[in-house]
């Protein structure tokens, strides 16, 4: 591949970021209709990515190499895969319509709104097709600062403590990471090879010590940002005082960033320690599916609210990663562009509602069906979506991570299904109380339904959400080779009994005895 | 569409056609034009639309089973239309299948559907948000049409929740009271509950079959797999039934999770007769039907099937005994019923179970029209105490009214008198002596309660108070209708299930036996058969006389009773206070743990440790304060610096 079509799509957004910085700050037009108009570039490059990449191929795709520090092996190396595929196309489908979305939303210094917007969006993508240890890091920090910066000057009344918990947290996750970084190019260098090659990396030799220590160096950078129990409360606050545009960037793509992690470093690269973290792991996407569907109940604040039921969302997506077969990863990584597209959706009709009523108490609201009824229509099918309704795009993500999770841990599975009524609890009592009943706050009566604008930046999400649950072939397709191809290298690092989803005799009492392995023929492990 | 035959290895003759996907997709395209109209405030489109996408579907219907009717028994007309999910072990296709029981099921859904919407438009007449509704009742039909047509348990949850959305929203149609809108969420999330239990139960089947060599949820694959899966794993087969069952105890509202469905009496009527008593709440009841070759390996499963219906349909039988809402009692009579299915099923009389549910349909329909048609004339008035010699005011609501209480008090030769005898009977011929018993209870008191109701309302002297005597007027004929034809079906309906000899005998278990699991049938002498049906009858009789000189002939006897036995009065009068009790075991403590993990876990504990570094960190504040100059620059410079920093470190340690 010659043509650069990945740094294009990485390179355009800060171009784009850097062009918006230069235009005139007024009238407040200018900012806002450059900024959309440059982000739609990326997004309509992504969709050539997806007609060139190859759903046959699990392994790296259209990468680029250009020597960086090459002494250091340092290289400027990028690569796509169908774990980075569809994050990186719900990255540069989110920013326009977030642009769009927070078109009012921000009335105070645009420009440099648009300009954090657009440099964001880069981060995430060159974080996210980095297949270099060191660019991937400069990535990883360059999405952190766009945020804080969203945050901590376009936030809510209490901006300054959520941008500062972001920045503790994610910046302790980033030192330990930073270490375990280092300390695996090093190892790896005694084979006389300095490389900061993700993929060389893989097959460093690591003590098992060595391996355990460096995997939970990243795992808990990566669960920070994810976030797990219990790591999660930076979310709820971050989540809260953003500005609409930075909760949907936060929602849809940061957070996606841990799993992501989990994904591309932390399991192949420490694949026995990953595994035996099994236990820990399963237990605390399960806490935290429970325990975030419990916590969301009560919340007052809307976006709140959905904060946490992105904490019981994303342990759902966690499950499925360390389901360790197919089914349950495959879902996991498609339940990551699920999650974006629901919750991204939420936090735009929110910032809707909030723009005109400039509060989210959901106490502040009730009866906006007879007020606002086109609003309302969609706020009912976006929280179908995230709830899981079988026709919608949360479902099939959902079905898939509790059917594979069923074969890693029973009781694991079973204990997550009760999600499913949890989020029908929290989403359906919200739902309630914003939109059903009668009008109770004279104001609301005044409230004006959603304009061509509005319904411009909304109708591309739930196009999305509707198509994915119905069907989901084309993006499930794209996924699934990459995820064998990681699915075989853990086996390959020493199955145990969690890997796979070969079948098994079904009768405990024939154990050990002929024939036991009722169906070898039909043999559907993941080696070949 | 280019029909064309081919045999399965199975020996059953499937027809492949593009047609049945019409079956849904109309009604679905119903709905689609409702949402137009409800958005621009167009309403005289649904006028056509709602009703007319609905009868296109019954008479696609129709095309498709006398196509399976050219087919030998065992047959099956067959669409394929895409696959829906293809991942690792796992391949779900979204096709749809026509066969005996999806035949039945499809009529009934397409048929009564018709007949409802036809009845709407004379209901919902005056109702501004018209379109709203059409458009909810046109997506409930296209997802009941897609949860019987389904080939596979995965596609069947989409169609399950999906009417349990619909239902959702139509219970809380009328949003603007916060009480409505409560059912809603009761209704979804009391469903929810059995949902999670089928998700887990097709999580078991689909791994087993998996260890099996074929990881398949397609029914035709469970079921010739299901002898294979209870010689190889019998208590996973009776986890999978139970599981199910659990399923079905929320959506066909059995004991315990039937607290939802007298609540769900908040939607306008004509959702109540068809979403809560003709067709959704008898997916459950479809469902074991259609799994039957799995249930009959597990008898264990099966006598909690059986245990459950019965003690369902006395349960909320005696509840309907003391109600004064007649939607209320008609709801309570729905959960009883089903009770009667669930029972069959149970027994193993799984044709006995669908051809209740049948009859059911049409006469359950027929009785919640008969109350919309009351409530249209008394001006939404629903308590029988207050109504009374509706006859003279509402004759052809009377006298179909009439028609459906004796077709569910079992009147020969009425429509339940043939099925809830075909139950009962199996139910006693399989030993199940005292299930018999209680549901021979049951059907005494459902001729009780449904008579009670029938003569406060229509007979005797008028309590009706004078501003609503004024305006009591028969309903129109788009309402009046389909109360006759539904009053027509509920004599008819049980005639294609005669007692064997009789003329053609049991034509419908014939129709059906191909299709469900041939549970060894228990022969019992004809002379018992008869004596059964006479005892039936009797109590049915009984419990008719009693209502009638209760409550006609000598009034106050009633009053005087409940006195006696105030104690069971006041605990059926307070539905046993289940509500109460599920309140105060599941809702409360939920809501404090809920908050105590909020307030104390999460802001205390998690957020204590962490705002303690915080406040080292926060003296840097007014940092901030200089950082929000505004100036773009400088946020660039100061990024610039930190990633030259970084490098510098990497640089050095390297």
């Amino acid at each position: 591949m010659n043509f650069p079509l990945l740094s294009l799509i990485v390179w355009s957004p800060m171009v784009a970021a850097i062009i918006v910085s230069l235009l005139p700050a007024q009238p407040l037009a200018v900012p806002r209709r450059a900024a959309f108009g440059l982000s739609l570039i990326p997004f309509v490059l992504s969709l050539v990515l997806v007609a060139q990449f190859d759903p046959s191929v699990g392994a790296l795709q259209l990468t680029e190499t250009v020597p960086w520090m090459p002494s250091l092996g340092v290289y400027y190396s990028i690569g796509v895969d169908g774990i980075s595929l569809w994050l990186v196309l719900l990255t540069t489908f989110l920013s326009p319509v977030v642009i769009l979305a927070a078109w009012t939303d921000i009335q105070h210094r645009v420009k440099e709104f648009m300009f954090f917007m657009l440099l964001l969006e880069s981060g995430m993508l060159g974080a996210l097709v980095a297949t270099d240890l060191f660019l991937f890091f400069m990535y990883w920090e360059l999405m952190l600062f766009p945020m804080v910066f969203v945050i901590g000057i376009w936030g809510g009344p209490r901006r300054r403590y959520a941008a500062i918990k972001f920045v503790i947290y994610t910046m302790a996750g980033s030192a330990l990471m930073m270490i375990a970084m280092l300390y695996v190019v090093l190892v790896h260098a005694k084979t006389g090879q300095l490389s900061f090659d993700i993929v060389t990396l893989y097959d460093t030799k690591l003590t098992h010590l060595e391996q355990t220590l460096l995997f939970w160096s990243f795992a808990i950078a990566f669960m920070i940002k994810v976030p797990m129990v219990p790591f999660h409360t930076w979310l709820p606050d971050a989540h809260t005082e953003a500005p609409t545009g930075g909760s949907v960037d936060l929602a849809g793509v940061m957070l996606k960033m841990g799993a992501y992690g989990f994904l591309r470093f932390a399991l192949p690269m420490f694949p026995l320690a990953a595994q035996e973290a099994f236990p820990i792991i399963i237990a605390l996407s399960v806490v935290g599916i429970v325990y975030g569907a419990m916590v969301a109940f009560p919340q007052p604040d809307m976006k709140r609210l959905v904060a946490y039921s992105s904490v019981s969302h994303l342990g759902f997506v966690m499950l499925g990663i360390y389901a360790f077969n197919r089914v349950g990863m495959t879902g996991g990584v498609l339940q990551m562009v699920n999650h974006g597209l629901s919750t991204g959706g939420l936090f735009i009709l929110i910032g809707f509602i909030y723009d005109r009523k400039h509060t989210r108490q959901i106490a502040e609201y009730g009866g906006l069906w007879s007020v606002v009824p086109i609003f309302s229509a969609f706020f009912l099918l976006v929280t179908l979506s995230s709830i899981g309704l079988p026709g919608l795009n949360g479902f099939v993500g959902e079905f898939l991570i509790l059917l594979g999770a069923y074969r890693a841990h029973p009781t694991a599975a079973a204990i997550a299904t009760t999600g499913v009524v949890l989020g029908a609890g929290y989403m359906l009592t919200m739902f309630k109380h914003v939109i059903f009943g009668p009008v109770t706050k004279e104001e609301n009566k005044k409230l004006l339904d959603l304009t061509p604008r509005e319904i411009a930046a909304i109708v591309p999400v739930i196009v999305m959400i509707v198509w994915m649950g119905v069907y989901p072939k084309p993006f499930i397709d794209r996924i699934e080779p990459t995820v064998t191809v990681l699915l075989q290298r853990l086996e390959r690092a020493g199955a145990n009994q969690h890997l796979g989803d070969a079948p098994r005799a079904l009768a405990s009492r024939d154990a050990g005895g002929e024939g036991t392995r009722l169906a070898s023929a039909a043999h559907d492990g993941v080696a070949p | 569409m280019h029909p064309e035959h081919a045999h399965t290895a199975a020996e059953a003759v499937v027809l492949a056609t593009s047609l049945l996907r019409w079956i849904p997709l109309l009604p679905l395209i119903g709905f689609g034009i409702g949402v137009f109209a409800a958005s621009t405030n167009r309403r005289s489109i649904v006028h056509i639309t709602g009703p007319g996408s609905v009868l296109l579907a019954f008479v696609v219907s129709v095309i498709a089973v006398s196509r399976l009717w050219t087919l030998p028994a065992g047959g099956a007309v067959v669409d394929n239309v895409f696959t829906w999910i293809s991942v690792g072990m796992l391949h779900l296709d979204m096709t749809f299948r026509v066969d005996a029981l999806t035949s039945v099921m499809i009529l009934i859904i397409t048929g009564i559907g018709f007949l409802i919407h036809l009845y709407s438009l004379g209901y919902m007449h005056e109702d501004a948000d018209e379109a709203r509704f059409f458009s909810y009742l046109n997506l409930f039909v296209a997802s009941m049409l897609v949860l019987v047509l389904a080939d596979s348990l995965p596609v069947v949850f989409i169609g399950w929740e999906g009417v349990g959305v619909c239902s959702y929203l139509l219970i809380g149609f009328w949003y603007q009271d916060m009480a409505n809108a409560d059912a809603g969420r009761k209704a979804m999330i009391t469903n929810r509950i059995g949902d999670a239990a089928f998700l887990i139960g097709m999580f078991i089947l689909v791994w087993a079959m998996h260890d099996l060599g074929a990881a398949s949820l397609r029914f035709e694959d469970l079921n010739r797999m299901a002898p294979q899966l209870g010689a190889a794993a019998p208590h996973l087969v009776t986890a999978v039934c139970l599981l199910l069952l659990i399923g079905a105890t929320g959506k066909s509202a059995q004991i315990p999770l039937y607290v939802w469905l007298p609540d769900a009496m908040a939607g306008p009527t004509p959702v109540s007769a068809l979403i809560h008593a003709a067709t959704m709440v008898t997916a459950g009841v479809y469902m074991i039907a259609r799994l039957s070759p799995l249930y009959v390996l597990s008898p264990a499963a099966l006598d909690v099937v059986a245990t459950i219906g019965a003690v369902t349909a006395l349960f909320a039988a005696t509840m309907a005994l003391v109600q004064n809402d007649l939607k209320k009692i008609l709801a309570y009579s729905t959960i009883s019923q089903i009770g009667y299915m669930v029972l069959g099923v149970g027994v193993g009389s799984f044709s006995g179970g669908v051809f209740h549910l049948m009859t059911h349909a049409c006469f359950k329909a027929l009785l919640f029209l008969g109350a919309g048609s009351v409530m249209h004339a008394m001006s939404g008035e629903l308590d029988i105490h207050k109504m009374g010699n509706l006859k003279a005011k509402l004759p052809t609501t009377r006298w179909t009214f009439l028609v459906g209480c004796l077709a569910i008090a079992g009147v020969p030769p009425l429509a339940a008198f043939f099925s809830k005898d075909m139950i009962l009977e199996a139910a006693f011929a399989s030993g199940h002596v005292v299930l018999w018993f209680i549901g021979l209870t049951a059907a005494g008191m459902t001729a009780f309660y449904m008579f009670r109701a029938y003569f406060l309302a229509f007979e005797g002297e008028s309590r009706v108070d004078h501003h609503t005597e004024h305006h009591l007027h028969e309903s129109p004929p788009p309402m009046t209708i389909p109360l006759m034809v539904l009053a027509v079906l509920s004599i008819v309906a049980g005639w294609v299930g005669l007692p064997h000899g009789i003329l053609w005998g049991d034509a419908w278990g014939h129709y059906l036996a191909p299709v469900l699991a041939s549970h060894e049938a228990h022969e019992i002498a004809g002379s018992t058969v008869l004596l059964l049906t006479l005892v039936t009858t009797g109590v049915a009789l009984g419990g008719i006389f009693l209502a009638y000189s209760f409550y006609l002939k000598s009034p106050g006897t009633a009053d005087r009773i409940a006195e006696r036995f105030h104690g069971i009065y006041v605990l059926l009068w307070n539905k046993y206070w289940i509500d109460e009790l599920y309140d105060r075991l599941f809702i409360t403590p939920y809501v404090i743990v809920s908050k105590f993990f909020w307030k104390v876990v999460d802001a205390m504990l998690i957020d204590g440790v962490v705002n303690g570094v915080g406040v080292a960190v926060g003296k840097t504040s007014d940092v901030w304060r200089r950082l929000e100059s505004g100036n773009v620059q400088h946020y660039a410079a100061a990024m610039l610096i930190g990633a030259v920093v970084t490098c510098g470190v990497y640089w050095w340690l390297a």
